[in-house]
């Protein structure tokens, strides 16, 4: 029987460490809405949403209550827009009209955002993907809760090149549509190599044609509960370090694998993958950079960094995987600068360069992620920067990411506020050599050659 | 996985109740009241005092409750407010998940 001890444990971990279940996120499959004009299409992407997760937000509210563990966000992850668009949108409004339709009906659902507007275009690009990236700006401006992505490579096929550079120019007039409000459209937009079928997580998150009509995937956190254990470890040697990081990590995941189960038998839909990442929140005490700080580098960036980024990750992932039969996603830990308390002040205090970023991206689970930069980067920079991101993600066969803002208006220095969940952030300096040579080349990188594992 | 296969947690109706606080005469007392009220029988109590506060744990049987979970966790939290103490109502499972394998 339980004991007062663990009991204790574990309502210190939610009420003092910030220990949360980040998000139940219903992937849907949207294959099925598809039709020949699009109000058709709209009216049934509607319904089809609504109609299977339309109890998403009472249901979590309800399990949260029960267990009294904090479910943060709701959300939902659809069939990349693009193919289900395919045959009705003729122009990039077209598509933007199902942007709004999403929009609609992840506020009517009380989701917080909405993923999968999106294209695959690893290899190629057909119109329809054409047409779509060309209305994310628009798309990003007027929707409030709708993220996009698009897939520009992975380690079997290679990188499309003329998608990276057309999502160089697309992050650049997405920055331009929402200068506003800082940029912000571009923190809803990311682009990925080898980007998985089912990720919880935002903004890159879509319900892969892989995948089932319907299913339950659920993102775990806790950066908080790590770095809290760790304390007790101070100094001890690595083989106590990673034990205590497997054991937290399986805790943690426990407890996600609880709640996916439990919100997949209230909502009849099926349980798909716990993704068992680390993910900050700009909240105190909740930061994977005072992670990296209490195993031992005084600020994130510092040498060192890359290292115990790797064993971290690689530890999450050790004790997170036996905790749950179906692990998937992404799992490992984030490193979203806006978004960590601890990485907005390296960065602010200059211990933490893109360039560090980068190499730490070849050991945590994503990429760059949530950088603020100059606005008069320039749209070749911005392509430049994916396609390095997309190099380490095909040779080294993991998922990468850009999701950076070039803040119109603002250079380094500034801060830029994007609220939220989405936290803030020093405008970061930028390399200011160009690549714009090698970014005007047309076609694709080949994959590279230990893919041919056939 | 298969729907039916996942147990269903329905079934199981222990859960935890656990008070945080100032120790004050009555806590106790209050709370077993309450839970004798809605037919809710206790299966065994804990309690120890961590950095200064009173900690109490209850594990008790909700099977023959008939309102919700919500409205018994909202009532306990209510009464803890009228003592001046956190009570917190929680299913088993989620200790149960985190703490054994």
């Amino acid at each position: 029987m339980i004991n007062i001890n663990e009991v204790i444990e574990t309502n210190r971990m939610i009420e003092k460490e910030n220990l949360d279940v980040r998000t139940i996120t219903v992937g849907i499959s949207l294959l099925d809405c598809a039709a020949d004009t699009v109000d058709e299409v709209c009216a049934k992407i509607r319904d089809k949403i609504f109609r299977t997760a339309g109890r998403l937000s009472d249901t979590a509210a309800d399990i949260s209550r029960e267990f009294g563990i904090p479910i943060v966000n709701r959300r939902v992850s659809v069939t990349p827009i693009s193919l289900v668009g395919a045959s009705a949108c003729k122009t990039p409004e077209d598509y933007v009209k199902i942007a709004v339709a999403l929009d609609e009906v992840a506020e009517k659902i009380g989701v917080n955002f909405l993923g999968g507007y999106s294209a695959i275009v690893s290899k190629g690009m057909t119109e329809s993907d054409r047409l779509l990236i060309n209305s994310i700006p628009e798309a990003m401006a007027r929707t409030g809760r709708v993220c996009s992505s698009v897939n520009v490579g992975s380690t079997k096929t290679g990188i499309n090149m003329d998608a990276v550079r057309l999502m160089g120019e697309t992050v650049k007039k997405t920055a331009e549509a929402t200068r506003e409000k800082d940029s912000l459209g571009c923190a809803k937009l990311v682009v990925l190599c080898n980007a998985p079928d089912d990720n919880p997580f935002m903004a890159g998150a879509f319900h892969g044609v892989t995948e089932t009509d319907a299913i339950i995937n659920v993102g775990v956190s806790g950066p908080g509960v790590v770095k809290y254990a760790l304390e007790s470890v101070r100094g001890a040697s690595f083989e106590v370090l990673c034990e205590t990081i497997k054991k937290t990590a399986f805790k943690i995941t426990r407890v996600g694998q609880l709640v996916a189960q439990e919100a997949s038998r209230r909502l009849g839909i099926p349980f798909g993958i716990i993704d068992l990442s680390l993910a900050p929140t700009p909240a105190i005490g909740d930061s994977v950079a005072d992670i990296l700080h209490e195993i031992g580098v005084e600020k994130a960036g510092a040498p060192g960094t890359t290292a115990a980024l790797a064993m971290l990750n690689d530890q999450v992932k050790k004790g997170g995987v036996m905790a749950s039969s179906y692990v998937g996603g992404l799992s490992g830990a984030f490193i979203p600068v806006s978004e960590d308390q601890g990485m907005i002040e390296a960065a602010g205090c200059g211990a933490l360069t893109i360039e560090k970023l980068e190499a730490m991206t070849c050991v945590c689970s994503v990429g760059l992620d949530m950088i603020a930069i100059p606005g008069d980067t320039p749209d070749s920079t911005i392509s430049g920067i994916i396609a390095d991101e997309a190099a380490i993600g095909m040779v080294n066969q993991k998922t990468t990411a850009v999701r950076i803002i070039p803040v119109i208006g603002k250079t380094v220095g500034d801060t830029v506020e994007f609220g939220g969940l989405l936290g803030h952030a020093p405008v970061m300096p930028v390399n200011r050599f160009g690549c714009e040579d090698f970014i005007r080349r047309e076609g694709r990188i080949p994959a590279p050659i230990h893919s041919f594992k056939n | 996985m298969h729907l039916n296969r996942i147990k269903s947690i329905a079934e199981m109706n222990r859960s935890i109740i656990t008070v945080v606080g100032k120790d004050t005469v009555g806590i106790i007392a209050k709370v077993c009241t309450y839970l004798a009220e809605k037919n809710i029988n206790i299966l065994d109590i804990t309690q120890t005092i961590v950095q200064g506060y009173f900690n109490m744990m209850m594990i008790v049987d909700t099977g023959k409750v008939t309102e919700n979970f919500n409205s018994l966790a909202c009532d306990l939290e209510e009464l803890g407010k009228g003592i001046g103490v956190q009570i917190k109502c929680q299913r088993e499972e989620i200790f149960e998940k985190m703490h054994r394998i």
